[in-house]
């Protein structure tokens, strides 16, 4: 049991690892314009986008028009999808017949999908047509994620830039992410998902005839192509109200690992392309390594957690220790093909990065197993992240981990050569604070009045978790969920949109903004002053800026959920 | 004011080419390559349609190999809407919903102790729609299934073996037992008596 979870864990992370390094690399180049082997193909699309929308790609912007762009593109694709959402019954494709979404409920659904987060108030194949789902949802999985990118490479450049006014331009930023990234993975990847059981079709759902002589009626879809962007652009909207537990998402073992590695994939390899574009790759090394210190600690413990089950059922005489013939652990919201190891192991990279699918229910994970999800979107999706503002995110915690580390020796702090001053240090805070009010705020509303806790459906602490999970995961941007909650209620529909817009855009723009400032710098040569920040002391500085900034603002409250509930559950207490 | 044309320019243009022409692309090689998978692993039986074999459903009948309890839809196993208990663990809905589980499966396998019962089968899946048990819940039914047919428990646990999947490349996931697929198998070897048969057709239903 326990060598085969190290097994599955190394090979994953394995994985990742080998694969990061040449797509980040690639990256590199594209971003850069430097030629790859698909330039024959996409240069002639690629020039017919430009031409068609009247994008000049040798120009380009300053930091406040580069997030003009980018929110004035996220406003009409968000407007777009609310038109889908509340048109589709007039709409072809929609062989089920499913009527308009209701207006608080298509917001939320915009909201969410256009900042990335896929949080999902409603059930897939009973509310969203095929067309919505395609033109409109997985639309939105892929320019979310490409904008994501996008500004990390804007971010990225601000950072190695030398007295640079502009920071890239952004459409051309996204056509590449799209066409050279994100496209030719999606379209490899979708095709193995295929083969592996994942249906891609526009059928009317089948009546089936089930043995005993009942009638089970089947849900179908094109999952396929959808499922795939969801994983590898960390949107995590599933096709289908299970998400990723639902045998179609994701029916065998095999499909599971492709849809893990697809998760961290894109944010792994921008840490070696910051490091490529910096001229040291042992800046994104120490990042990449940053990272996966803090996935390897959550996987173990989330892992422990699971297997060791829940005591209240071992009272019974049930036997939850894992042998030849069953996986053991706490089952409940669990697949027997994924077991404990492969579903606590993606409990953990979906909230490291900012994706937010299941392949089980958290909301039926033990205290101490669902904490570290909660915990995990509380660190601000910096593990590997959501694509590109994972990167930016743990860019803004380097800076703040280098400040501290100036303040400590009385030294003016650098990154990358360009002395942080006051105007990024402001920044970085205003990212940092932004993050726990988007949070803690509409949580301790929720918590006080009568539509907020309406919305709770698991008494005692378990309830509070339930109502801080999903203000977390919302400012955060991830979508996962303690899914009992019932969350399709104008309260928590308009409340949770708020956050997912704030946590989103109001980030992304201190970001830019710190890029701005710190492309138009000139940079300063190291001297023996200077604190190098590719080395191991910076690798453990940043862990331990990144958990003292995490725990300090987030301990109180998650105290009173998942720690109650651990004790109360080795007490036998219930609720 | 261009800013704005260019952003709705860009909508309609990749509008078209991530949510119509992508999908429409993976759907044409899906259907050409692999049209089974694509078309969702159905699986008929004399022209009828009966199930796919990855998606799971509910067996009631003691001559079934029984699935695990679902949270899909009203009834359970609804693959129109799929979906977990979401119940958590110190809820006194789900351990009183297990307790009584544990006692509905020692009672139909005579024999069996509640140390040989294995969590899956008293738990309820993520997806609700969960086509596997774990190997152990299988075989705690098989000589319930071997009495009901007039098999012999060899022959069941034959095709327990038979129906089993194990670790993929042995090393990824968990190993289990499709349970659509053994009760098809059970069903081609020995029909159900009559009697029985009506019986549990009048208990399913979804």
């Amino acid at each position: 049991m326990l060598s085969n979870a190290i097994l599955q864990v190394g090979l994953f992370i394995g994985l990742v690892t080998v694969i990061s390094v040449p797509l980040g690399l690639y990256m590199a180049r594209v971003f850069a314009d430097q030629g790859t082997f698909l330039d024959p193909v996409l240069k002639p699309v690629e020039r017919a986008v430009y031409r068609l929308c009247g994008v000049d790609p040798e120009v380009e912007m300053e930091w406040p028009q580069y997030a003009i762009a980018m929110l004035l593109f996220s406003l009409v694709g968000m407007l777009a999808l609310y038109g889908f959402e509340r048109l589709q019954q007039l709409l072809p494709l929609n062989p089920q017949h499913l009527g308009p979404l209701a207006p608080d409920l298509a917001f939320n659904t915009a909201a969410s999908f256009t900042t990335n987060t896929n949080w999902q108030a409603y059930a897939g194949e009973t509310t969203m047509s095929y067309l919505t789902q395609m033109m409109g949802l997985a639309y939105h999985n892929f320019v979310s994620a490409a904008t994501g990118i996008a500004v990390a490479i804007a971010v990225i450049r601000g950072f190695v830039r030398r007295t640079s006014r502009t920071i890239g331009n952004f459409w051309v930023d996204l056509t590449r992410a799209i066409l050279w990234v994100l496209m030719p993975l999606c379209v490899v990847l979708a095709l193995l998902l295929v083969w592996q059981g994942v249906p891609q079709n526009f059928n009317p759902y089948v009546h089936a005839k089930t043995l005993e002589g009942g009638i089970q009626v089947i849900a179908e879809g094109p999952v396929a192509s959808q499922e795939i962007i969801k994983e590898l652009g960390t949107n995590g909207g599933g096709f289908f109200n299970a998400n990723s537990a639902h045998p179609y998402e994701n029916p065998t073992p095999l499909t599971d690992l492709i849809e893990l590695v697809a998760i961290f994939a894109i944010g792994a390899a921008l840490t070696h392309t910051f490091g490529r574009m910096a001229g040291d790759w042992r800046q994104g090394a120490a990042l990449y390594v940053v990272m996966t210190i803090l996935f390897l600690a959550g996987a173990s413990t989330a892992i422990w957690a699971e297997q060791h089950g829940n005591p209240n059922f071992t009272k019974m005489g049930i036997s939850q220790t894992a042998t030849a013939t069953q996986s053991g652990g706490n089952m409940e919201g669990k697949e027997v093909r994924f077991g404990i190891v492969d579903s606590a192991l993606w409990a953990t990279v979906t909230t490291d990065t900012s994706c937010g699918a299941v392949n089980s229910m958290h909301d039926s994970y033990t205290p101490l197993g669902g904490f570290i999800p909660l915990l995990n979107m509380q660190i601000g999706e910096i593990i590997f992240g959501g694509v590109g503002s994972g990167l930016f995110g743990m860019l803004v915690m380097a800076v703040l981990s280098v400040f501290i580390a100036g303040l400590m020796v009385g030294r003016t702090p650098e990154y990358l050569g360009k002395k942080i001053e006051a105007r990024e240090m402001k920044l970085a805070m205003l990212y940092v604070l932004i993050f726990p009010a988007v949070i803690l705020l509409p949580a301790g509303i929720a918590i006080v009045t009568k539509a907020g806790l309406a919305g709770i459906t698991n008494p005692g602490p378990h309830g509070f978790s339930q109502v801080l999970y999903a203000f977390s995961e919302a400012g955060a941007n991830n979508g996962s969920a303690f899914a009992g909650l019932n969350a399709n209620t104008p309260f928590y529909n308009w409340t949770l949109a708020s956050s997912m817009l704030l946590g989103r855009f109001m980030m992304m723009i201190p970001a830019l903004a710190m890029a701005g400032s710190l492309a138009g710098k000139k940079a300063v040569p190291p001297s023996a002053g200077t604190f190098p920040t590719n080395g191991s002391a910076f690798v453990i500085l940043l862990i331990g800026v990144i958990l003292i900034v995490a725990a300090l603002t987030f301990f109180p409250a998650d105290a009173l959920g998942p720690i109650v509930e651990h004790f109360a559950m080795l007490n036998g207490k219930l609720y | 004011m261009r800013n704005l044309k260019t952003a709705v320019m860009m909508t309609i243009v990749l509008t078209i080419l991530t949510g119509l022409v992508y999908p429409l692309v993976i759907a044409g090689i899906a259907q050409a390559l692999f049209p089974l998978q694509a078309n969702g692993s159905l699986i008929e039986r004399n022209g009828q349609v009966v199930g796919s074999s990855l998606i799971g459903q509910d067996f009631s009948g003691p001559a079934y190999f029984h699935s695990r309890p679902s949270a899909a839809g009203d009834k359970g196993y609804d693959a129109s809407a799929s979906g977990g208990s979401n119940l958590g663990p110190t809820n006194k809905t789900l351990i009183e919903a297990v307790k009584s589980r544990l006692k509905d499966v020692l009672e139909e396998n005579p024999g069996i102790t509640a140390s040989q019962v294995p969590i899956d089968i008293v738990t309820s899946s993520g997806s609700g729609l969960d086509p596997e048990i774990s190997l152990a819940a299988a075989q705690i039914q098989i000589a319930r299934v071997a009495r009901a047919r007039g098999l012999s428990e060899d022959r069941v646990r034959d095709l327990v073996e038979q129906a089993t999947r194990g670790r993929w490349g042995g090393i990824l996931g968990e190993p289990g037992v499709n349970v659509l697929q053994l009760n098809i198998a059970l069903d081609n070897i020995a029909p159900i008596p009559q009697k029985s048969g009506v019986k549990t057709a009048n208990a399913a239903g979804s």
